[in-house]
């Protein structure tokens, strides 16, 4: 483009000396800017594949969490769908907004998020309740097709921790799986068999009115709100009871269940 | 001067004769950190040499118009655009290994070996030259890093690049992992002991001792 006699602004420009402060600023600037589009370029167009990576690692560490609950595994399979993981407000029922799953530990560790519950209220014989809880969602496409909850309380003997697996309708039980028991063994500690733990698929928590009607019952379950009581094992028995129907209350995951009822989640 | 043999010897002499690590002693942070496995060792490597050859060609091609007051800064810009990318590449192709290499790519911006590179030579010579020797000296540091990178996996952890070499005791087998082999201090001490085996053999590489027991001529001053 340049005439051979006159050079044009390009060349004239490289021929200044470097250290003229035109050429410092211009160079400074080139560099600066060719750099940055470099930069963007390669975040703008490698973003989306580093998300699906982020996710990816994210879904396989919630199903190595769900894995070590026993039992659930087989279930989430026999289910199939995507699991998430989700923290919730128990009170409002809804997605928290300021916890996420990496913050829970640190917010359960502040006295503030904990509820002290009143001697009617206890019936887990928890005496205070945490604010937030972690629960997982099983999606078939857009709607939840199963809830797993993590629920504890009094045992007989020490403290019951556990896993309660709701289905869609968030009414029907799809298991329960003990995480950490001390009850008595060959009595209470009977919990943890497969036995009494297959009896809790398909059983009812409400009536059609929504009365939660669930019960260990005494001796053999005689309605589809009730499973098998363990014999010699009464007050590990009626603890399950207790737990599970705190949980399903007022108290525990009501208000969120309501809200996957209506759709929200 | 010109002609392939001169490059070749470019290409080599950092190899072993002026390695950056063992002689120079340049980027011994990351090769420390990221040499518990050999995978890791490997990526860092790759990424370490894809950066240090593209900025010294980069840097090479534009040396006649930087400004001397600018060009640390410009060079400096460079390399950190350069390792911004790899890290983003890293982190969309290779993310188990990014994640184990964690921060120590984005440190390639500060090792010495780069900026030694491109301010050293490929600020005075051009581009095929500066990329070769950069090459060079990447390959120089991916020896020493491949090569504490295997004996730390190996010992640590009786495998290499994650299969099973040495049948583990736990398992049946006779050899106990080195624990010590996976923690920083080992890098040490294999980095020192390979500095001393290439001093040893190679004895011009050898410094003079700088603080010793004053011979008595000195004294006498």
């Amino acid at each position: 483009m340049a005439k051979a006699d006159r050079p044009g602004p390009w060349r004239r420009f490289l021929a200044l000396p470097n250290d003229s402060r035109t050429k410092t600023i211009a160079v400074a600037f080139a560099v600066s800017a060719t750099c940055a589009i470099l930069v963007s370029a390669a975040t703008v167009y490698l973003r989306p594949i580093q998300t699906a990576n982020r996710a990816a690692e994210e879904q396989a560490r919630i199903e190595s969490l769900v894995r070590g609950i026993p039992g659930m595994s087989a279930l989430l399979e026999r289910s199939g769908g995507t699991l998430s993981t989700v923290v919730i407000d128990l009170d409002r029922g809804r997605a928290a907004e300021t916890v996420t799953p990496v913050t829970l530990e640190a917010a359960l560790a502040d006295p503030a998020n904990w509820t002290t519950l009143g001697p009617g209220e206890d019936l887990a014989g928890l005496g205070q309740r945490p604010d937030y809880a972690q629960v997982f969602l099983l999606r078939d496409g857009e709607d939840v097709s199963l809830v797993l909850l993590p629920i504890s309380g009094a045992g007989y003997n020490g403290r019951i921790d556990a896993a309660l697996a709701l289905t869609g309708d968030m009414n029907t039980i799809a298991g329960l799986s003990i995480t950490s028991q001390s009850e008595t063994p060959g009595l209470g500690a009977r919990i943890e068999e497969e036995a009494w733990l297959s009896d809790f698929p398909g059983t009812r928590t409400r009536d059609d009115s929504g009365t939660l009607r669930f019960t260990v019952a005494r001796g053999s379950a005689g309605s589809v709100y009730e499973v098998d009581g363990i014999t010699g094992a009464t007050r590990t028995s009626n603890a399950m009871t207790r737990i599970i129907r705190f949980w399903l209350g007022p108290d525990g995951y009501e208000p969120f269940l309501n809200a996957v009822r209506r759709g929200e989640f | 001067m010109a002609g392939r043999p001169h490059l070749l010897s470019i290409l080599t002499a950092p190899l072993l004769r002026e390695n950056p690590v063992t002689l120079q002693i340049l980027g011994l942070c990351s090769a420390l950190a990221v040499t518990t496995s050999l995978a890791t060792a490997l990526t860092m490597s790759a990424a370490l040499t894809v950066v240090v050859t593209l900025a010294a060609g980069i840097i090479s091609v534009i040396r006649r118009h930087i400004p001397d007051a600018i060009r640390l800064i410009v060079q400096i810009v460079i390399i950190a655009s350069l390792v911004i990318v790899i890290d983003q590449v890293l982190q969309a192709f290779f993310y188990e290994i990014s994640r184990a290499l964690s921060v120590y790519v984005a440190l390639i911006t500060t090792n010495c070996l780069v900026l030694g590179r491109t301010e050293s030579f490929a600020r005075s010579n051009p581009p095929i030259p500066a990329m070769t020797d950069a090459l060079g000296n990447g390959l120089g540091y991916s020896l020493i890093l491949v090569v504490i990178g295997a004996v730390r996996e190996l010992f640590g952890q009786g495998t290499l690049l994650g299969v099973g070499v040495l049948p583990l005791a736990e398992e049946g087998g006779w050899f106990t992992p080195l624990g010590l082999m996976l923690l920083p201090p080992s890098g040490f001490f294999l980095l020192g002991g390979l500095v001393w085996a290439i001093r040893s053999v190679r004895t011009e590489q050898a410094e003079a001792a700088e603080f010793g027991p004053a011979a008595p001529t000195e004294a006498a001053e």
